[in-house]
């Protein structure tokens, strides 16, 4: 399916392996990344993905609701959307 | 490329600062199912609209998800029904059959309003008009989701008393009929000056007949947002304060505006305007009145309450008319009571009263919104209420409103719950004295001159 560059982020309690278990995820779905940024403030930990999932096999809906899923497991909250939301509101 | 700071602001507006796209409203004409058969005339109507809206509400939801931004209410408006309705209806009774049609429809497709129980007399009322004004107490209380307005006047031409006189009537009596819920019926009926053909805003939005046959327009919403942008700038003079609401009205509109793009893409329904309003919910840190205070102001009513809002109305306009290239619909501030806790609040300390809310409808951008009074007052009392704030639309060029709650049973020092969306609210004193001979004329005001201006 095509779709536009996705946005993930991250934000929780810094903790090991959270890095590790959305790149798995984004590898085994052969979702691309195309930049990460991360940052933590007062233990906190914020981390933000460009990431290209024209090549994905599942629907968006689906990678959306996987990744919350993921999220909750490791007690992070982790959302992806689309970039346009970001591009539009920061960029004339 | 968009970076990590720009991510998390506009994360934190959407999950802290309850910014969302408060409705998006696809309007649909009815004029191709007018009909003089009854029976024949609901069919269409009914066809006409669970068909093309039968995919707005997933549309809603996918949108939703896929940018992560709440859409809180999928709504549709459709052709004023006293037009519609005129061939066929004989008897406020057969606009009623109407009324419960739209209502079905709009329970069919999922959405949770549908408005365009209107009729359009800003001169003069037709017998269709005037049937379907008597058939809103009966509508009103016997449907769940339909909203009513009456655009009873207009800068153009002037304003129709008579409609002013029998909506104060009709207003009391919709109230009488929905008494055991609070006479909630008379919070889905707005009287307009200069309506909007393409407002999305509910109870007031109907879909013009100079639009096409179908439309997406899209409301915004985010007082929380300006009111948390502007806590970081306190003390700060007019121009910095200015600067800043005017950047933040940007971003929200932007965000619609993106909205109601992907919106009519996926429905292939052509794109019509953002309407970026700052609309309150009673949330707490959901409030206009709370902008005020920010702004500088103990309580919403104190002095300077009107200039403060004017500003306030007037940056919205100028950051959201950048961000969007149609921008329509009410665009400003609202101020609602029941629906903003900060003017809940103003009103209970005292410093809130029915004057000063109708000074502060001469800059904002619609009227006096959502606002309890006694149940005992007078119909003539409340037509001089609405011909008070229809002289300020029509003098001013502006849009006005009226949607006022007289509660049955209730007086001065209780409080009605509505729930939802529509909140709660304290009911309000009303002057007094009688405007009886003044609303008993008849006839119309004349349109004003549209020179000299003072």
């Amino acid at each position: 399916m095509i779709m536009k560059r996705t946005v993930i982020t991250v934000v929780g309690k810094d903790k090991v392996g959270i890095i590790a278990r959305v790149c798995t995820y984004l590898a085994e779905n052969n979702i691309n990344i195309l930049d990460i940024s991360q940052t933590i403030v007062q233990d906190f930990f914020n981390m933000m993905m460009i990431v290209d999932a024209t090549n994905s096999l599942k629907q968006f809906d689906q990678i959306v609701e996987e990744l919350e899923q993921i999220g909750l497991e490791i007690g992070v909250r982790i959302r992806a959307q689309h970039e346009d939301i970001f591009d539009k509101m920061h960029r004339i | 490329m968009i970076n990590l700071h720009e991510v998390i602001e506009t994360n934190k507006m959407i999950q802290q600062e309850n910014l969302d796209v408060r409705t998006i409203t696809l309007g649909i004409s009815l004029m191709d199912c007018v009909d003089p058969d009854l029976t024949e005339l609901n069919r269409k109507i009914y066809d006409k609209i669970t068909r093309v809206a039968k995919d707005l509400v997933s549309t809603g939801d996918k949108i939703q998800r896929e940018y992560g931004i709440p859409i809180v209410n999928k709504r549709i408006s459709v052709t004023p029904i006293a037009l519609v309705g005129a061939a066929a209806c004989k008897s406020p009774e057969d606009y009623v059959t109407i009324a419960k049609t739209l209502d079905k429809a709009a329970d069919t497709v999922g959405v949770n309003f549908i408005g365009g129980y209107s009729a359009l007399v800003s001169k003069s009322m037709t017998t269709g008009d005037e049937l379907l004004i008597k058939s809103i107490p009966q509508a009103l209380s016997q449907t769940v989701r339909v909203c009513s307005s009456v655009n009873v006047g207009s800068t153009k031409t002037g304003i129709d008393m008579n409609a002013v006189k029998l909506l104060g009537e009709i207003i009391l009596e919709t109230a009488e009929l929905t008494k055991d819920r609070d006479s909630i019926g008379c919070a889905k009926l707005v009287v307009f000056c200069n309506a909007p053909d393409d407002n999305p805003f509910m109870a007031g939005a109907f879909h013009g007949v100079t639009e096409g046959d179908a439309v997406i327009n899209v409301g915004v919403s985010g007082p929380g947002v300006v009111k948390k942008a502007l806590e970081g700038i306190r003390g700060e003079d007019f121009e910095t304060l200015c600067e800043t609401i005017k950047k933040t009205a940007f971003k929200i509109t932007r965000v619609g505006q993106l909205v109601a793009q992907e919106a009519s893409k996926l429905m292939n329904i052509p794109f019509g305007i953002v309407d970026l309003s700052l609309a309150p919910t009673p949330a707490i840190g959901d409030s206009v009145a709370e902008i005020l205070e920010e702004i500088g102001l103990e309580y919403a009513g104190a002095p300077g309450t009107t200039a403060a809002l004017a500003l306030l109305n007037d940056q919205v306009k100028k950051g959201g008319v950048m961000a969007s290239s149609y921008v329509g619909g009410l665009s400003g501030a609202f101020i609602p009571v029941s629906e903003d806790q900060g003017m809940i609040n103003a009103v209970e300390a005292g410093a809130l009263t029915l004057e000063k809310l109708e000074a502060m409808t001469c800059v904002c951008s619609v009227g006096l919104d959502m606002i309890a009074i006694p149940g005992d007052t007078k119909a003539t009392t409340i037509s001089g209420i609405i011909a008070d704030e229809m002289a300020i639309g029509m003098i001013n060029q502006k849009t006005t409103a009226v949607r006022i709650i007289p509660v049955i049973g209730k007086t001065i020092g209780e409080r009605v719950e509505f729930g939802g969306l529509l909140g709660h609210a304290p009911i309000m004193p009303v002057n007094r004295f009688s405007c009886d001979a003044f609303i008993n004329r008849g006839g119309r005001i004349p349109a004003p001159i549209h020179s000299f201006k003072n």
